[in-house]
Order: C-alpha cells, then sequence, then structure tokens
C-alpha cells in the first residue's frame, strides 16, 4: 500500500551522484512500527536532504524473496545504498540522532 | 504384568514423533523427536549440533520425505555444504531438488544502527516463505543467539523468539533449535525457557588424553525417554548413540550347541558345548593358553562352515595364525576361505566407544556367527572399569541381539583375588572358564575348570590343560592319596603305580608257581597212597582167595575121604 513511493529525482550531474542518497526501506506491512518509521523517515529527508534522496519503500510481505536476498531479519529496516558506504538501519527510525548518524549526515 | 509396556506404547501413539534416523536415537527417545514442535539442542562448542540438526534434516529429507529450512546464522550455505559433505551429504544436490533449503542469516552489530522500536518480522517472512517453499516439515535454526550479538534491544528479541517458537508450533514443522551451553544455565540465554517441549545436551569430555562425546536428553514431555548419559560418535556416517539399557533384556535364545573344539572341554559342559548365542568369559592369568582355547574355538566354527571375527588387541593376525599354527590349528586356510575375518588394533588407537561401534559395524557387515575378543584386558588403558564393563554389557546385547556367541578372554591377575576378572565382567557372562596356574614341585602347569556355566549341567572337576603339538587336550587329573597331582607330579605318580602293579604281577606269579608245586607234591603222594592201598587190597584179596582155595580144597578133601570110607565099608 505505501509501495513504491518515489520522490522527485534530480541527479543528473556526476559531481551531484555522492550527495545524493539512494534509500530502501523494507517494512513489514502496515504495522504500527512501519507506519511510524515511514513518517519520521520522510520527515528526516525533507528536513535534512530535501531533494537529495529517492525512498523506496517495500513491503516484504508483498516480496517474500527479498528478505533472504537483502538479509532481512529486524524490520523496519533502511537501507543505504548511497552515498557509499551501505548502512543498514533499524526501528522505527523515532531516534533522529541515530539515523543521521547512520546515514552519514551531521544534524546542523 | 503386561500393563507398563502397553502404557508405554499408548503413550508412543498419543506423541507423534519424526525419526531423527540416527542410529541409537531412536531407540532412547521412543521414537524420535517430537513432531510439529521444537527441540533444544544444546552443548559447547564443538560438541556437535550443527552435524546433529542437519543430520536430522538430511535423513528427513532424504528417508522420510519431510524437506526441511536450514536456517543458519553462523555458518554460510557454501561452508556448510562442505562441512557436510565428508558424511555423504550432498547439500546442493538436495537444495537442487527442493529437499533442503538453507538460508543464511547475516546479523552483524558493526553494519547496523538501531534507530528505535522493530522486531523480528524480517526472520518470520523469510522462514515462511523458505518453508513454504518447499513445503517443509523440518526446521533447523543454529544458532539462533546468535541475534543477541547482533541486536542490542534484549526485551524485543525475547519477545520475538517467544513468537517464533509458538508461530513454528502453529506452522506444525519439527524444529530444532541449537544453543551454546551457558556457564550456569543450559544455553548462554536461557532458550531452555523458551523450548519446553524437549531438551537434548550434548556434552565432550577428555579423558585420559582421548574424548567420549557424550548425549544426553534433559527432558522430553509427554513420553518416556532414556535419562541416562550416551555417548555418541561422529564418524564418517554421521552420529551413532549407543544407548546404554536401551537394549532390554528380551533377546531370543537358543538351544542350539556349539562345540569349543576341546572335545573333553564339550564333554565338561554337559557334553555338547556352549550354547548358540552364549557370552563365554575365558579368564586366566598370563601365559595359560586363552588365546589358544579362542584359536580352537574359531577352528572348530569355521571347520564347521560357521563365520567368525577375531579381534585381536594384543598381537597381530600373522603372528596369531602363526601361533595357532605350532598346536596344529590352521586358520590361514579358514581366513582364505573367507569364512574368518581378523580386524587387529591397539586399544589405545581409538576411545571405548569408538572400538565398540566398530566392532558393531563390521558384526553388521560380516554377519559372523562368533565373534572373540582377545583380549580385553586391555581395554581398561583407554577407560575406566566402569566404562569397560558398560561397553561389554552392549557389546553383549547387541551380540546376544542377533545370536551371536561371543568368547572373551580377559588376564586374570595372581593377587590372592585371582576369581575376579578386572573388568568385573564376570556376572555379565553365561560361561565363565578360570586356566590356572597350578605349582608345585618346581614347575607351572594348567588347571581348567568351569566357574559356572548357565543352563546346563557342567562339571566340577579341575582338569590338567595341556597344549601340545596336536592341539589343545584336557587330561584327568590324578587324584592321589596326596591331592590332586598335576603335570610331572601325575606322571611320576602313574609310573610308580605302573611300577608297582609290575612288582605285583611278579608275586603273584611266584606265589602261582609255588602251589602249583605243592599241589604236585601232594598229587604224588596221594598218588603213592593209593598204590600202597592197591597192594593191600591184593595182599588181602590173595588170603581171601586163599581161605577158598584151602576150603574147597577140604571140601574135596573130606569128600573124597568120605568116599573111600564108605568104598572100604
Amino acid at each position: 500500500m505505501i509501495q513504491g513511493i518515489h520522490q522527485k529525482q534530480d541527479w543528473d550531474d556526476g559531481d551531484e551522484v555522492d550527495n545524493h542518497f539512494e534509500l530502501n526501506l523494507y517494512i513489514a506491512g502496515a504495522s504500527s512500527n512501519s507506519i511510524r518509521a515511514v513518517a519520521n523517515l520522510r520527515e528526516i529527508c525533507e528536513q535534512y536532504i530535501k531533494e537529495r534522496y529517492t525512498l523506496r519503500v517495500i513491503d516484504v510481505h508483498q516480496e517474500k524473496s527479498l528478505a533472504s536476498q537483502e538479509q532481512l531479519v529486524a524490520l523496519p529496516m533502511l537501507i543505504k545504498s548511497r552515498p557509499f558506504p551501505e548502512r543498514r538501519l533499524i526501528g522505527d527510525m523515532s531516534d533522529t540522532q541515530k539515523v543521521l548518524k547512520g546515514l552519514g549526515i551531521s544534524g546542523e | 504384568m503386561s500393563l507398563e509396556p502397553s502404557e508405554s506404547t499408548k503413550m508412543h501413539r498419543t506423541l507423534p514423533k519424526s525419526s531423527s534416523g540416527m542410529r541409537g536415537l531412536d531407540e532412547i527417545t521412543a521414537g524420535g523427536l517430537p513432531s510439529g514442535r521444537p527441540t533444544l539442542i544444546c552443548g559447547a562448542a564443538g560438541s556437535g549440533k550443527t552435524l546433529f540438526s542437519m543430520e536430522f534434516l538430511v535423513h528427513g529429507a532424504t528417508r522420510y520425505n519431510e524437506p526441511g529450512v536450514f536456517v543458519a546464522f553462523e555458518e554460510k550455505a557454501e561452508e556448510l555444504a562442505v562441512n557436510v559433505a565428508s558424511l555423504g551429504f550432498d547439500l546442493n544436490q538436495l537444495q537442487a531438488d527442493g529437499k533442503i533449503r538453507i538460508d543464511h542469516v547475516r546479523v552483524e552489530r558493526s553494519e547496523i544502527e538501531e534507530t528505535g522500536e522493530y522486531n523480528l518480522e524480517g526472520l518470520f517472512i523469510r522462514l515462511g516463505y523458505a518453508i513454504d517453499s518447499i513445503g517443509a516439515k523440518r526446521v533447523v535454526l543454529d544458532t539462533i543467539e546468535s541475534l543477541f550479538a547482533g541486536l542490542t534491544n534484549q526485551g524485543v528479541l525475547r519477545a520475538e523468539l517467544r513468537r517464533l517458537f509458538e508461530w513454528l508450533k502453529e506452522k506444525k514443522v519439527t524444529t530444532i533449535i541449537t544453543g551454546e551451553k551457558g556457564e550456569a544455565s543450559l544455553t548462554r540465554q536461557g532458550l531452555e525457557e523458551y523450548v519446553s517441549d524437549c531438551v537434548i545436551l550434548l556434552d565432550h569430555r577428555i579423558e585420559n588424553k582421548i574424548s567420549t562425546r557424550i548425549l544426553r536428553i534433559v527432558k522430553y514431555r509427554g513420553t518416556i525417554h532414556g535419562t541416562n548419559e550416551y555417548p555418541f560418535l561422529i564418524d564418517d556416517e554421521g552420529i551413532s548413540v549407543l544407548p546404554v539399557t536401551s537394549l532390554q533384556l528380551n533377546h531370543p535364545t537358543s538351544v542350539e550347541r556349539l562345540s569349543s573344539g576341546i572335545p573333553a572341554l564339550d564333554k565338561m559342559l554337559n557334553g555338547k558345548g556352549f550354547f548358540k548365542g552364549s557370552s563365554v568369559l575365558v579368564s586366566g592369568t598370563a601365559g595359560t593358553g586363552k588365546t589358544s582355547i579362542a584359536g580352537s574355538f574359531i577352528d572348530s566354527t569355521c571347520k564347521d562352515g560357521g563365520r567368525a571375527i577375531y579381534f585381536a588387541f594384543e598381537e597381530s593376525p600373522h603372528q596369531i595364525v602363526r601361533n595357532m599354527r605350532s598346536i596344529n590349528i590352521d586358520l590361514q586356510s579358514h581366513l582364505d576361505s573367507g569364512l574368518l575375518l581378523f580386524s587387529a588394533s591397539r586399544p589405545t588407537l581409538n576411545g571405548l566407544e569408538m572400538h565398540l561401534l566398530n566392532i558393531i559395524r563390521l558384526v553388521e557387515k560380516f554377519k559372523p556367527n562368533v565373534v572373540v575378543l582377545d583380549p580385553i584386558s586391555n581395554l581398561i588403558t583407554v577407560g575406566s572399569t566402569s566404562e569397560v564393563k558398560s561397553l561389554l554389557t552392549r557389546l553383549i546385547d547387541f551380540l546376544q541381539s542377533q545370536q551371536i556367541t561371543v568368547m572373551f578372554t580377559a588376564l586374570a591377575l595372581n593377587d590372592g583375588k585371582a576369581e575376579q576378572t578386572d573388568e568385573s565382567i564376570s556376572s555379565l557372562v553365561d560361561v565363565w572358564i578360570l586356566v590356572r596356574d597350578i605349582e608345585s614341585n618346581g614347575e607351572r602347569n594348567r588347571g581348567l575348570y568351569v566357574m559356572k556355566s548357565r543352563g546346563m549341567k557342567h562339571s566340577n572337576q579341575v582338569r590338567e590343560f595341556v597344549i601340545t603339538d596336536e592341539g589343545l587336550k584336557l587330561v584327568d587329573v590324578f587324584l592321589g592319596p596326596v591331592g590332586v597331582l598335576t603335570g610331572s607330579a601325575r606322571e611320576t605318580q602313574q609310573l610308580l603305580e605302573r611300577t608297582s602293579e609290575a612288582i605285583h604281577d611278579h608275586a603273584i606269579s611266584r606265589k602261582d608257581r609255588e602251589i602249583e608245586r605243592k599241589r604236585l607234591v601232594l598229587e604224588s603222594r596221594i598218588a603213592a597212597l593209593k598204590e600202597e592201598f592197591e597192594s593191600v587190597q591184593e595182599e588181602l584179596n590173595k588170603s581171601y582167595i586163599e581161605d577158598e582155595l584151602k576150603k574147597s580144597i577140604l571140601n574135596d578133601n573130606r569128600k573124597e575121604l568120605t568116599h573111600k570110607r564108605d568104598n572100604l565099608l
């Protein structure tokens, strides 16, 4: 239901590639954790990396084989595949400082 | 009488079990692990938890048509495949056939940032997907405690694990959860709290530099089970548990008899020898001919077309064959005809359990009628007395269930209480033959007697046991006026008797001659008397005839005179 929410992509230039955040948020259906995670993450992204990110929200229940492929255990899980290095964040993203740390963004 | 067994069989039926396919384990668990429920396998590192669970899974997939999912928290799928390849399990093929699915779950704390509340739904989805994709009936979680290292929120983890086990029960899959042994509890994270149906503890002990693996069923709800510590083995055929007492004392018995190969010994055993399927202990001090008795028994068995295995713990096969030849026992011909098999190994080569398993394996492969262990005394070097006794108990149980006659030889120490073997198995065996040194007059001789022989009348005599070029012989000991005599004392006594007999004979003949002489004298005397009597008789007759003659002449004369007178008148 929350699947496939895409933000605008505006990163054509190679220089900006390292600046652009590619985020996959894996959630389990409409659990309260999932809903909170989506809301919290979106808020953080909008506040700190506005227009510099791509967020995909994936319901693992819909695509169960992903769980094994992506080594999912705890949900919700956010995988930041870019910029490098890859980072994994679990939880409902309520601890903003930790999310920022995990994404490699210094909170201003 | 039949109340208890029927009750237990009823229990077997009420609780469905999944056969583990592991030798011995199904016996002590009365059928296997509880179906559709989780079982906890705990033990220290290297105690064989992963192997145990993998074997359970593979046997399920290959033998019982129950596909399985292996969730590996510690090893990668490829590593696992390599590790169990030595057992002959082809995990890759099984995976390709859709019989087994391996899922490697990696949780690395350093890569993960915890940003709030979470649960383990991901694991549930993965597991559920894996189970459904192959229709799995068996699941292994190895070792789920790794999650505690990767994730910090203990409260969540515990709640989620409880939920996971409940969920697995609902899915009706038979699950094995492995857990590392903790300091004070069975597992580090107290998993035994969640898994309450069946807990099996694996242990690994090292005594005298020889390791023994031990398996114990800590609990098993709703069923009877063995509560002992059972030694188990891991080798190229996987896990084998060796139950001590699972084989009940209900093996079939036979009235068939087997010759010992020594006719005189058979005669001592009610004239027919040992019962088929019985156990025979030959004990004695060093050099009393125990091996020779064993060799003779084997020889006789093979000559009758029976099969035999000779487990030698002291001598090499060649040595035994050569030595037996010197007493006219040709074991080589039996080796050539394939009726005899030698298995020689030093006791220290393996732990006791390995020895037992080797014996059982060979016996199952070769299917002998007779098994000889020579000597069991040396086994004590690799185990304690009670361990050796337990091993021999299990061995005897096993062999008797297969109707195989077994002969042990044991060295008895000459320390006053010589009626006891080191291994104290004399109470286990059916027949106990004791060969004993009888030392007197500067020489040692062997005395053989039957200490016990269950179920038959047997001789109470001590026989002298002689090893000759022609084979083994039992000689009746000589009971002289000074007691039991053996060896040259016996021969001396026999010689003495023979001499006195000759002298006696001689004396008798002399007396005979004298009597004869006397008889002759008397007879001649009788003849003389007879002649004398005849002459006297003749004399008497002569005078009688003379008288008659005189009388008749007188009569004649008178008549003549009368006539003459008449004439004159």
